[in-house]
This record gives structure tokens, C-alpha cells and sequence, in this order.
């Protein structure tokens, strides 16, 4: 138990990590934008990111939104604070990330040499991990959620 | 025990609760690492310092609106470049303007790019052409046609009849190349200022005599190669200005197209169809002018280019742009000896246009040669490089240096791996924002784009179309006096070096210029 506790608070924080540092350095990048992404998209949003391209000021807000929504999630996650309510989002999040760039037969990304992937890829997998932590309470050990639970008089590894 | 607090919750709780503030501390040391290392490491910054690049974007010249009387502009030659003038002059058919207003490019004419001046005129032997023209110009992209509908516009079916109206006060050629010197020669004695289509001469014997006559004029010419207008000329220019290429000893210049299209061979649509005109509705005596007498041909209207009775071909048509670019940059003028060589290999059923072209064109005591290649069964595309020992350009829309691994000027750069002669150590990307240096200094890796420059540019955060910029720059010097950049000294120049190629290629010799006759020889 207190293995499988362990290792799924630092799952949380991990990924906590991952998520905040990449809004932290957008933030700190003022010239970066989805810009680059949006155009590589290649599926069924293909169509949503031309018009988001296309508009300059949704653009912006498309820009704005995701560092911060990064940063919020980010904090969540490591400082273990509606822990549930930020895995979702980063789930949200991540998972619209692969659906706009999903690594289908033939949609592979030009010049990648990250990794090979067919179907699944690192961002589906840290969305799944997400949507579990968000669903084992066992997650919210280590984290100012535990200071809200406690004051309802509930058990921290009970909704 | 543990202590609890007020709120029931024990000490070792309460640290276990606050577990990642220490993670969060660990993220925030890591970064504020990370960011002192990136701005240690910073290699567009180092280069940016090491070669005092901070003001290099200056040299782009803002674009200033446009102010002054009305000009009243007419036309001769309403084909597709003619269209395109007219939409460089803020003049486009209804139905064109709906399709286009949404896709950006007409953005920054339409908010800033008012020219003033009014499409009064319409000159064309082909009656289809004609009222295309008189569509356009009664359709301004500032008002959706209002302006317009007060400047009516009226169809002349000679040229003569055009510059001879009062209520005409400039003109554009845009005809076949074979009448645009005797045109503009006959529109500056109507006291009309003239933008001349390139290529401004056709034979030797009209250069000079254009020279003549518009030189001795009042009136303001501009010949059409736009390049100049864009940012990456002007950057280009600056890093000349800087010496940072070194000495340079070669000048090379190509063109590259695989397509009929590409090659003038536009008499036939893009499903097949012969495009439409016939005697009737074209005025082929007129359209022949002093080229030697045929009967009526389709294939000769639309792919006069490549016909040697009408035209200089490739010279002409596509290295007249070529020289023009790198003249303006290195100011090479005149070469001593010309000597081209080609052959028509592939469209060997129309007209005289080479596919293949090379033409060499040296300057002995400028100790440089510049080169033209063309390839018209090919797309692979080559740029237009100024080769110096230090480092080379390649200048087009895009714009890069790359330096020599064998430089001396750059061989404390060199060694320290700052820079790589494998890789652009600066460049300018089509399109890209350039307000600032950073955005042109490029790591290893980046991959880079170069066109021609001739369509559009990005100068203050606008995108702008470059001919626009040409013809507002030759309007400015109607209105407030001055020398546009592609005058009658850069024009003389070119023609010679048209003549020199053109010849050579025609009669298989060698050509040489007599500066003291002023005048080409065969050799």
C-alpha cells in the first residue's frame, strides 16, 4: 500500500513538473506560440487550428490561455491542491495536444527524432496517467488536499 | 504523540501536506539555472555582439503614406501583368476583390496603401483585355469602387490616342516587350512620366535612343524589377556596406522552372483549351508593330516571349530581374565581354526560347564575373548568390550569409564553433517578422527559404506587395521630385547587358563593349 501510494504521489508530482515547467517557459518566452504546432496539425482539428492560424488575436488568447492553464495544472499537481480538478485538466489538455497531432499512419511529424511512435505516444500516456491519478485518492497523499479533507472530517484517500 | 493544531491537524500531517513546497523550490532553482545558463550560452546573442548586428534592421525604411494630388494613370497592355499593376495600384474586378479580401495579402495596401491616383485610361489591341481593364479600373480596393466611379475611364484602341489625352498624366507599359521603347519614348515627349514593364529594349540600337530621350526629359521612369523594395535587399545592402562577404570574385544568378507555364508556352489553358482571341478581336497589325509580318497566331499572342521577333527571351523576361538585383547591390554596370551558350532541347515546337542558358558575363577590372544559369526542364531551385572569401550571400525574398571556413574576417567566430560554414550564420526568412536582429540570426540548425522577393514582403509588420512599393515609390518622385531606384542610368546599363547576352546567344560570337563608342561589338 504504501509502495503503491508512494509511487502514485510521485507519478503526480512528476508529471506536475513536466506540465508547470513547460508553461513557466513559455511564460518566460514571450516570442513562443502555438503558432508552430497548430500548423503541423494533421487530423480532425486540422480545420480548427487553420482558423486559429488564421485570426491573430485567437491566436493570442490561444497562447495565453495554454501557458497559464500549464502553470495552474502544474501547481496543482505538485503542491497536490484539487488534485482531482487539475488531473482533469491536464488530461484535457493533453489529450487535445495528441488529437490535434495524433501519430496515425502517415501523420508522422517531419523532421521528429524524438521517438517512434504508431497510435500511442508520451502525451497519450501522461493523459492516461492523469486520468488515473484523478481517480485514486491514494494521489492526494503529500498535498494540501489533505489539509482540506481533513478539515471536512473525511479520510484522505476517500472523496 | 504528535501535536495537533487548533484545527485537528498534527504536525507530521501538516508536513506531509506541504511536500511539494520544496519541489516547487527545487523547480525554481532548477530554472533560475537553466535561464543563467541559456543567457551564458546564448549564441544569437554572442554572434549579435561579436558582429555589431544591433542595428542591422535599420536599414529597413519604413513605409510612408502617400500624399499629394491625384495622378491619373493609363495603361497599355492589359494581359495578366497588367492586371497585376493595376492591383499593385489599388485597382481590382469586383469578383477578383471578394475572392481575395479575406486572404491577408491585400490587408496592409487596403489600410495603408492608398496611392491616389485614378486608372483613367485603358489601352489594348485585344477587345477581351480591354474590357477587363475598364472593369478593373472602375473597381478601387479603398472605397469598393466610389473613388473610382468619379475618375471614369476610357478605352483608346492606339497608344497615340492615350498620351496624346490631357487627362492623362502618366503611363504604364505592359505590353509585349517589343514596343516598350519605342512607347515610352514616344509617352516622355507626350510629357507623360512612364513605368515601363522590364524588359525596357528589345534590339541595341533602342537603348540608346530611349537613354536619349529620357534622360533629356523632365518626366519620372521607372523600369519594373521591384526587388529593390524589399527588406532583404535593403539588409543586403547594409551587409555589402559593411564588407562582411569579403572580396568577391563571382556573382551567380539562375533560374530554375519545369512547367510549359514556366516556359511561355500560355496560348493553351490549364485543362487544354486554346485560350480565346482571334483576328477579330485582336488588332494583329497593331500587336506586330515593326516585328516582321505573319499572319495571325495564337501561339505568337500569348507565348510571344518566346519568340526572338518580339523579344530577348530569358534575358528579358526573367535575368533582366536577375541583374537588375545585383547591380543595384554591387553596382557592377557594364561587363567588358559577354559569351552565352544554350540550345532548345525540350519545346522545340515553339518559337526560339532556349530551355538550357548559360551565359557568362565578365568585368576584368572589377576582377568579378557574374554568371547566369537558367533551366526551364528543371525546378530545382538555385539561389542568387554574391560570393565573397569571407562568405557568401544568397539574396532572393530570403536573405542568408554563410560564412567561409576559410574566412579570416570571421576566424575567431570560426573557431570558437560560434558559426559553421556548413550552416547560415544570418538570415532573413520570407515573410518573417524582421523588426528585430534576433529574429534573423539563426542557429545550426535552422533550415531557411528563398524565393525570388518579387511577390511580397514584410516591412514594419505588414506584409506588402513588392510591386505596389515600386510604384508607389515611382508616384512619390512624380509628386515630390527625386529619382526612383530603377531609373534611366540602371536601365541604360541593363539594356546593354540584355543586348550583349541576347546577341551573343543569336548570332553564336562573343560580344564586347566599347566604352569609348559606346557601343557593342562582335567578336
Amino acid at each position: 500500500m504504501k509502495w503503491q501510494q508512494g509511487t502514485l504521489v510521485a507519478l503526480r508530482i512528476v508529471i506536475g513538473w513536466h506540465i508547470l515547467y513547460e508553461g513557466i517557459h513559455k511564460l518566460l518566452h514571450p516570442e513562443w506560440s502555438a503558432l508552430a504546432f497548430l500548423d503541423n496539425s494533421q487530423w480532425i482539428f486540422s480545420g480548427i487550428a487553420d482558423w486559429m492560424i488564421s485570426n491573430p488575436a485567437v491566436l493570442n488568447t490561444v497562447d495565453v490561455m495554454n501557458t497559464w492553464g500549464l502553470i495552474l495544472i502544474g501547481l496543482g499537481l505538485v503542491m497536490g491542491l484539487f488534485t482531482r480538478i487539475s488531473s482533469l485538466g491536464g488530461f484535457a489538455l493533453l489529450l487535445l495536444y495528441y488529437l490535434f497531432n495524433p501519430p496515425f499512419i502517415g501523420m508522422e511529424v517531419a523532421g521528429s527524432v524524438e521517438g517512434n511512435y504508431l497510435m500511442i505516444n508520451k502525451t497519450l500516456i501522461e493523459a492516461i496517467c492523469l486520468l488515473y491519478i484523478a481517480f485514486t485518492p491514494l494521489a492526494r497523499h503529500f498535498g494540501l488536499d489533505m489539509l482540506r479533507f481533513k478539515n471536512h472530517q473525511t479520510a484522505p484517500n476517500h472523496d | 504523540m504528535t501535536k495537533e493544531t487548533a484545527k485537528g491537524i498534527d504536525r507530521r500531517d501538516m508536513l506531509k501536506a506541504l511536500a511539494g513546497v520544496p519541489i516547487l523550490g527545487a523547480l525554481g532553482i532548477q530554472i533560475l539555472r537553466k535561464n543563467a545558463y541559456d543567457d551564458k550560452h546564448n549564441i544569437q546573442q554572442e554572434i549579435i555582439r561579436e558582429l555589431g548586428l544591433e542595428d542591422l534592421m535599420n536599414a529597413i525604411k519604413p513605409i510612408r503614406h502617400t500624399e499629394g494630388d491625384l495622378i491619373r494613370v493609363g495603361i497599355a497592355g492589359f494581359g495578366v501583368r497588367g492586371g497585376q499593376l493595376a492591383k499593385a495600384l489599388g485597382f481590382m474586378e469586383k469578383s477578383s476583390f471578394d475572392e481575395t479580401v479575406g486572404s491577408g495579402s491585400l490587408d496592409a495596401q487596403i489600410q495603408d496603401g492608398n496611392l491616389h491616383v485614378a486608372i483613367t485610361g485603358i489601352c489594348d489591341v485585344f477587345d477581351m483585355h480591354a474590357e477587363r481593364g475598364l472593369a478593373t479600373a472602375a473597381h478601387d480596393i479603398h472605397t469598393g469602387g466610389t473613388f473610382a466611379s468619379k475618375h471614369p475611364v476610357k478605352r483608346y484602341r492606339h497608344f497615340h490616342e492615350m498620351i496624346s489625352d490631357p487627362g492623362i498624366d502618366a503611363v504604364i507599359v505592359s505590353t509585349n516587350d517589343h514596343h516598350h521603347a519605342q512607347m515610352t519614348i514616344d509617352a516622355i515627349q507626350a510629357g507623360k512620366h512612364v513605368y515601363c514593364e522590364k524588359s525596357l529594349i528589345h534590339r541595341e540600337e533602342e537603348i540608346y535612343s530611349t537613354y536619349d530621350v529620357v534622360n533629356n526629359s523632365e518626366m519620372v521612369f521607372q523600369l519594373g524589377h521591384q526587388y529593390p523594395q524589399t527588406a532583404a535587399f535593403q539588409v543586403a545592402q547594409e551587409i555589402l556596406r559593411r564588407k562582411w562577404l569579403g572580396k568577391i570574385s563571382h556573382v551567380e544568378t539562375t533560374t530554375n522552372r519545369n512547367s510549359p507555364n514556366g516556359a511561355w508556352i500560355r496560348h493553351v489553358d490549364s485543362e487544354g483549351n486554346i485560350k480565346p482571341g482571334d483576328a477579330r478581336s485582336i488588332d494583329w497589325k497593331q500587336w506586330l508593330g515593326k516585328a516582321p509580318e505573319v499572319p495571325f497566331s495564337i501561339k505568337r499572342f500569348y507565348s510571344w516571349a518566346r519568340y526572338f521577333d518580339y523579344d530577348t527571351g530569358l534575358f528579358g523576361q526573367l535575368f533582366s530581374h536577375e541583374y537588375d538585383a545585383v547591380n543595384q547591390l554591387l553596382n557592377m554596370g557594364i561587363p567588358e565581354r559577354v559569351f552565352s551558350s544554350g540550345g532548345q532541347y525540350t519545346y522545340k515546337e515553339f518559337g526560339d526560347m532556349p530551355d538550357v542558358l548559360h551565359t557568362t558575363f565578365e568585368y576584368p577590372q572589377k576582377e568579378l564575373t557574374l554568371t547566369y544559369s537558367a533551366n526551364l526542364t528543371s525546378s530545382k531551385s538555385r539561389g542568387r548568390t554574391i560570393y565573397g572569401q569571407d562568405a557568401a550571400m544568397t539574396v532572393g525574398g530570403a536573405l542568408s550569409v554563410v560564412p567561409d571556413g576559410s574566412s579570416e574576417l570571421f576566424a575567431d567566430l570560426l573557431e570558437r564553433g560560434l558559426i559553421d560554414p556548413g550552416s547560415p550564420m544570418l538570415e532573413m526568412r520570407q515573410g518573417s517578422r524582421t523588426a528585430s536582429v534576433v529574429d534573423a540570426v539563426s542557429s545550426a540548425t535552422a533550415q531557411y527559404y528563398a524565393t525570388r522577393g518579387l511577390t511580397s514582403t514584410s516591412i514594419g509588420g505588414q506584409n506588402w506587395d513588392v510591386t505596389h512599393l515600386h510604384m508607389k515609390e515611382w508616384l512619390d518622385c512624380i509628386r515630390n521630385g527625386g529619382t526612383p531606384v530603377c531609373n534611366i542610368e540602371k536601365a541604360f546599363e541593363e539594356g546593354v547587358v540584355i543586348a550583349m547576352a541576347d546577341i551573343s546567344y543569336r548570332e553564336k560570337c562573343q560580344t564586347r563593349w566599347d566604352s569609348d563608342k559606346r557601343r557593342i561589338e562582335r567578336i
